[in-house]
């Protein structure tokens, strides 16, 4: 089996590089946290890496708007590296801030290959105000991360997650099948009660691909739903799972996505 | 040339941004600044072109005073340089301001004067001056950059001003407080008229730092009655020294002298602790007050040992009702209003909020609680939890020393005129002398950055030898800390970064500006240290060298500023025994019946879903808990990813019956503390306490007394239960002195106030308990505190049955378990309920609904293991009292009489209701 190599980026405020990294390395990849002034500085080389991750935190403190400030940095310095990164047969995901980073770079949904275009927003919450918890998702799209997914449930934590674009760009995600996450009722909404789209993204979108699919960008934090414990109904299951004298699993949902990632390399 | 980019909302065009450009540029730059700033599918920018909407009739621009932390001015100017690849020189800038348009002129309630202003524009104004007037909140400081001598060779009475108002300028005013009392100030006077000179300014400023209440508590440590080593030796410290001494594991591994606390975790970690509160910056600036008080005591965690990585934030606010609509002012001109309490709670909340989340720390562990005596003065409090290796390379984590040749380095932000005074400002009453220069704002990414550098890079690579925080008292404080390790330093002012020119020393050597630790890096590191990180994007800078010369030596521009002994400016203060004066405790009422709408009792959803707690993916028992999304009085997290085991933190607190019983009421809290953390699944066998004492008038014998008597009960309870207090902190003089709206004068002092904060070491958390009951047929047990008895603790039959209860978990019995706490047996039921939304039916036989007995904690079981369960339990005090049903009701009944019968429904209606505003 090949163990495919992950970078995760930091520096000025992301902050979810270490449990991304571990997910990763709990699905069998290997995987770097490397800061992006190490990257500028030629330290470290992208083209090393077959997956690449701007994980979630709070970059520059979301000032000017969430990943903007990071996006901008990443175009100045690392913009034509990227540009031939994304050429090559990679995967490429951005989680929540990341997320914010990648269309903020033009990365997604990039139609038509206009990388550098900024075309879609995370905007500000409906509710205005960071919001935490769990949501369901249904993925829709059949993107080399979401391979076997349909359902899941994930925790969001964002304050400017709120999917926005244009009528003409969201017809264009459509046709071309890029929204590869919907909030959706689902278990989590059987157990909580909680509306089911979160922040008011528009055809309640969580995630979209671009056009070759290999680069995802969602809200929600895979990285934190990867074992049996972190969800939020976990006390109860593991009630249910004891009197039907089942053995408490380990792993959690979100786990499958950096498995997907490593079977990617695998499967070729 | 000032230039203004304004950003327009596409969705909402009353709401615009502006970023003032102070530098040239010309066209083709700023629109490339303009786009970069903007994100096109949702705004539009116009450039040195005032935009306005079509309908408005006033227009009010909001910006920030001169000096104010303004974050995304900074991120800006960054941005701004990278992308046009050219600097700002110090007079030139950026600053952001947001213009709102409005249809009706508003008065009030927009701005808060300290730290904003306001500029307002009629229509016709705004369009006959082509829109708002271009300013720039520069600093310009009219002082000279100089020391003065301060003549202490005066009668007391010039002292005791000296003392309280500060040092006076030339033109009369004066600096602001010291916070010396005579005593202090006759000592200071005697040490030098023994060096045969006056004091400088700075040298004098920078005993009032050191010797602050704030820094040296000296309530906690002065002899108090008969008690000659004070009620910190005597009473707190004591208590973890006995129970250190007879525990048969060590589990305290640094306790009470470093920035936090530490036990062990496991063979490979230590877990840190550390709880402070930032009160009276918060009362005058709730935002600000919070921000900077959680992301300081993040400081207290990466300035714990060598470093630790900050895992986990608690918060707890204890405030005045929000819908109090009284005013208070802190003068008697009625000029300067205090706050209202709503504005207060949205502030604090607001700040912790922004402070947890954009440092990626998780926030799960917090609680509410309400008085109205915390109207003048609210009260915040703030913790973090650490983790860190036992050891890094070769060296113990938890020990640290500065060592002479070291060079002092400041890390971190630049020194403004932020928080002068605040060590010396919150050792007093709030009124209206109180500096508005204590009010900082925080710049959590700026500390995030650092606080990466050093945990997860430089500490590992070994390259520093110490390291602290600079909090209250700044760079007087952090410096002469760390040169005891060493001791002695010097220092060389000059070369401390500034935010603008025009700094006094005196202001540079005691400014609290955030964001900023102090480190002793030998000298053949300081390479590889400044250049990672300048690598992070990390401004670090040598200001001066540890020593072992025994003296604090301060130099600007090669003057000598400050020439103290060390021993003088650390031992020299000197005791000032107190009195105390026992108070006749009024009778006990009996507790009220209590509502799941009640302010102490109801759901803070809104707090708990805006608080990141899923962060570094360590959340297992999280702040809602159930179907019903109940706030659970305690939360658990697993700090290691690749390691089951967990922390569990609670609190416990009862400040409404202080008055009455101080000694009883330090036992209540300690009780439940521990109590909270066994009924999640922790072992009272590791469990650690913090002690947080917020009181009032500690000048009074009558406050001391109870001050007294709490302490004592911590003493007894932590070594009946055998609980170690690991940290503390305490402050003293919660007063606000000021005047009501008809200008009468008004003290109101917060209701003396004990936090007891518990934090335990579980070894698996998948067996950990939440509170929602969860299947029809469960029965209902109570264990402990089966008679009616209030009045008093009996902490030998509790701990029976804490260690009986861990039995139970231990053997995955438990299928749901509270602690009962405020609101009695009742309350406990009904959450646990409406957290599973199932019915419950009880008979609670002659127990009383409503009584707060310590000790008890309410469980439900499978019916399949009833006898596994009693036979563990039988010799202990427990009580059947019913079952979980599959029907919609919650029904309490008092030997077979139904007392409750309430739908789950409304049951949750109530509980959400209070809050559902917000």
């Amino acid at each position: 089996m090949i163990k495919p190599k992950a970078i995760v980026f930091s520096g000025y405020g992301l902050n979810c590089e270490e449990e991304t990294k571990y997910a990763f390395e709990l699905a069998g990849s290997q995987a770097d946290i490397v800061h992006i002034n190490d990257l500028i500085a030629g330290y470290y080389n992208i083209d090393n890496y077959q997956i690449l991750a701007i994980p979630g935190g709070f970059a520059y403190g979301d000032d000017t708007g969430s990943g903007n400030a990071y996006a901008l940095k990443m175009k100045n310095h690392l913009w034509e590296k990227i540009l031939n990164f994304i050429k090559k047969d990679v995967l490429i995901i951005g989680i929540c801030n990341g997320f914010q980073v990648l269309v903020n770079l033009g990365l997604l949904p990039a139609l038509n290959k206009a990388y550098g275009k900024r075309e879609v927003a995370l905007d500000h919450n409906s509710l205005p105000r960071y919001n935490v918890r769990w949501v369901d998702l249904e993925m829709k799209n059949n993107s080399p991360w979401l391979r076997g997914i349909k359902n899941i449930s994930l925790p969001i934590a964002h304050g400017e997650g709120k999917f926005t674009t244009s009528v003409k760009t969201l017809k264009k995600l459509k046709e071309r099948k890029l929204i590869c996450a919907q909030f959706v009722k689902g278990d989590i909404y059987q157990y909580q009660h909680l509306p089911a789209n979160p922040n008011g993204a528009m055809e309640n979108i969580a995630g979209i691909t671009d056009e070759t699919k290999r680069i995802l960008g969602i809200m929600p934090h895979p990285e934190r739903a990867i074992f049996f414990h972190q969800q939020p109904n976990f006390p109860y299951l593991k009630e249910r799972y004891l009197r039907g004298s089942q053995s408490i699993p380990r792993f959690g949902p979100g786990l499958k996505i950096f498995q997907n990632s490593v079977n990617y390399f695998n499967s070729l | 040339m000032i230039h203004r980019i304004e950003v327009v909302d596409k969705k909402n065009v009353k709401k615009i941004f502006v970023y003032t450009i102070d530098k040239n540029l010309n066209s083709k730059q700023l629109k490339k600044i303009a786009e970069a700033l903007t994100n096109p599918i949702i705004q539009f920018f116009s450039i040195n072109k005032a935009w306005s909407p079509k309908k408005f009739a006033y227009a009010i621009e909001v910006g920030f005073l001169p000096g104010v932390t303004d974050n995304i001015a900074s991120t800006t100017k960054e941005i701004i340089e990278d992308l046009l690849k050219i600097k700002f020189s110090q007079n030139e800038g950026v600053y952001t301001s947001q213009i709102i348009f409005f249809q009706k002129k508003i008065s009030q309630g927009l701005i808060n004067p300290l730290i904003q202003r306001a500029h307002f524009k009629s229509r016709h104004q705004f369009n006959k001056d082509k829109g708002m007037d271009k300013i720039t909140p520069k600093v310009s400081l009219k002082i000279r950059p100089k020391t003065d001598l301060v003549n202490l060779n005066v009668p007391d009475e010039e002292l005791i001003k000296i003392g309280k108002w500060g040092i006076k300028n030339s033109d009369g005013s004066r600096r602001g407080p010291l916070a010396l009392d005579l005593i202090y100030m006759k000592t200071i006077q005697k040490y030098f008229q023994k060096l045969r000179r006056n004091p400088t300014d700075i040298e004098l400023e920078s005993i009032a730092q050191t010797w602050s209440e704030h820094c040296k508590h000296t309530i906690f440590n002065d002899p108090i009655d008969d008690i000659k080593d004070g009620l910190f030796k005597t009473y707190i410290k004591r208590a973890t020294e006995k129970i250190i001494k007879e525990k048969k594991e060590k589990f305290c591994f640094s306790v009470f002298h470093d920035n936090s606390g530490a036990i062990e975790f496991d063979k490979d970690y230590l877990i840190t602790h550390k709880i402070e509160t930032h009160n009276s910056p918060s009362a005058l600036d709730p935002y600000g007050g919070a921000i900077t008080g959680i992301v300081g005591v993040n400081r207290d965690t990466i300035g714990f040992g060598l470093g630790a990585k900050p895992v986990v934030n608690c918060y707890g606010f204890c405030l005045a009702s929000p819908k109090i609509k009284t005013n208070l002012y802190r003068d008697s001109s009625l000029t300067q209003k205090m706050l209202s309490p709503k504005r207060i709670m949205e502030g604090v909340i607001a700040g912790v909020n922004s402070g947890g989340n954009c440092s990626g720390i998780p926030t799960p562990q917090g609680f509410l609680y309400f008085d109205d005596k915390y109207q003048g003065k609210p009260l915040v409090f703030v913790g973090t939890v650490g983790l860190i290796p036992k050891k890094i390379g070769t060296r113990s984590s938890y020990l640290k020393k500065a060592q002479p040749g070291d060079f002092i380095v400041m890390v971190g932000g630049r020194v403004g005129l932020d928080g002068i005074h605040g060590a010396t400002f919150s050792s007093e009453a709030l009124d209206s002398g109180s500096p508005a220069t204590a009010v900082q704002i925080g710049d959590p990414i700026t500390q995030k950055k650092f606080s990466d550098a050093i945990v997860k890079e430089a500490r590992d690579m070994n390259l520093y030898h110490s390291i602290t925080d600079n909090g209250a008292g700044g760079l007087s404080c952090s410096v002469a800390e760390m040169a005891r390790e060493s001791g002695g330093c010097e220092i060389y002012l000059e070369k401390v970064p500034l935010k603008y020119p025009g700094l006094a020393p005196w202001q540079i050597w005691v400014s609290e500006s955030q964001e900023r630790m102090t480190l002793a890096v030998p000298k053949n590191n300081w390479k590889k240290f400044s250049s990672l990180m300048n690598q992070r994007g990390v401004e670090a800078t040598i200001i001066g060298k540890f020593n072992d010369s025994g003296k604090c030596l301060v130099k600007y521009h090669q003057q000598t500023v400050v020439d103290i002994d060390m021993k003088f400016l650390h031992d020299g203060l000197p005791t000032r025994p107190m009195k105390t004066k026992k108070i006749q405790t009024e009778q006990r009422k009996t507790p009220q019946e209590k509502n799941l709408s009640d302010l102490n009792i109801c759901g803070f959803e809104f707090i708990s879903q805006q608080y990141d707690h899923e962060i570094q993916g360590s959340s297992v028992i999280k702040p809602l808990q159930g179907r019903g999304r109940v706030n659970g009085e305690t939360t658990v997290i697993k700090p290691v990813l690749n390691s089951n085991k967990g922390i569990v933190l609670s609190q416990g607190l009862y400040p409404d019956l202080t008055e009455v019983d101080p000694y009883y009421i330090a036992g209540c809290s300690i009780d439940t503390a521990i109590r909270n953390v066994v009924a999640a699944g922790g072992t009272i066998e590791k469990i650690a306490l913090l002690d947080n004492f917020c009181w009032c008038s500690s000048n009074e014998p009558e406050r001391l007394y109870q001050l007294k008597e709490a302490a004592k009960a911590c003493y007894d309870y932590a070594v009946a239960y055998d609980t170690p207090y690991i940290s503390g902190k305490d402050s003293m003089f919660n007063d606000f002195k000021g005047y009501d709206e008809k200008g009468n004068p008004v003290k109101i002092s917060v209701p003396p106030t004990l936090l007891i904060s518990s934090i335990g070491i579980i070894d698996d958390i998948l067996k950990t308990v939440s509170i929602d009951v969860k299947f029809p047929g469960d029965l209902v047990y109570l264990l402990g505190g089966t008679d009616n008895n209030w009045q008093e603790i009996n902490p030998l039959k509790n701990k029976k049955n804490y260690q009986l209860f861990h039995q139970l978990v231990e053997n995955g019995l438990i299928a749901s378990s509270i602690s009962v706490t405020r609101g009695g047996l009742a309350v406990a039921l009904e959450k646990m309920a409406i957290s599973g939304m199932l019915g419950v039916e009880v008979d609670l036989k002659n127990l009383d609904l409503f009584l707060e007995v310590q000790g008890r904690i309410l469980l439900t079981i499978n019916p399949r293991n009833k006898n596994k369960l009693e036979e563990i339990i039988k010799n202990s005090s427990y009580l059947l009292i019913g079952k979980v049903t599959d029907k919609d009701k919650i029904i309490i009944k008092k030997n077979r009489e139904t007392i409750v019968n309430l739908s789950l429904e409304r049951a949750l209606k109530s509980y959400q209701s209070t809050f559902n505003n917000y």
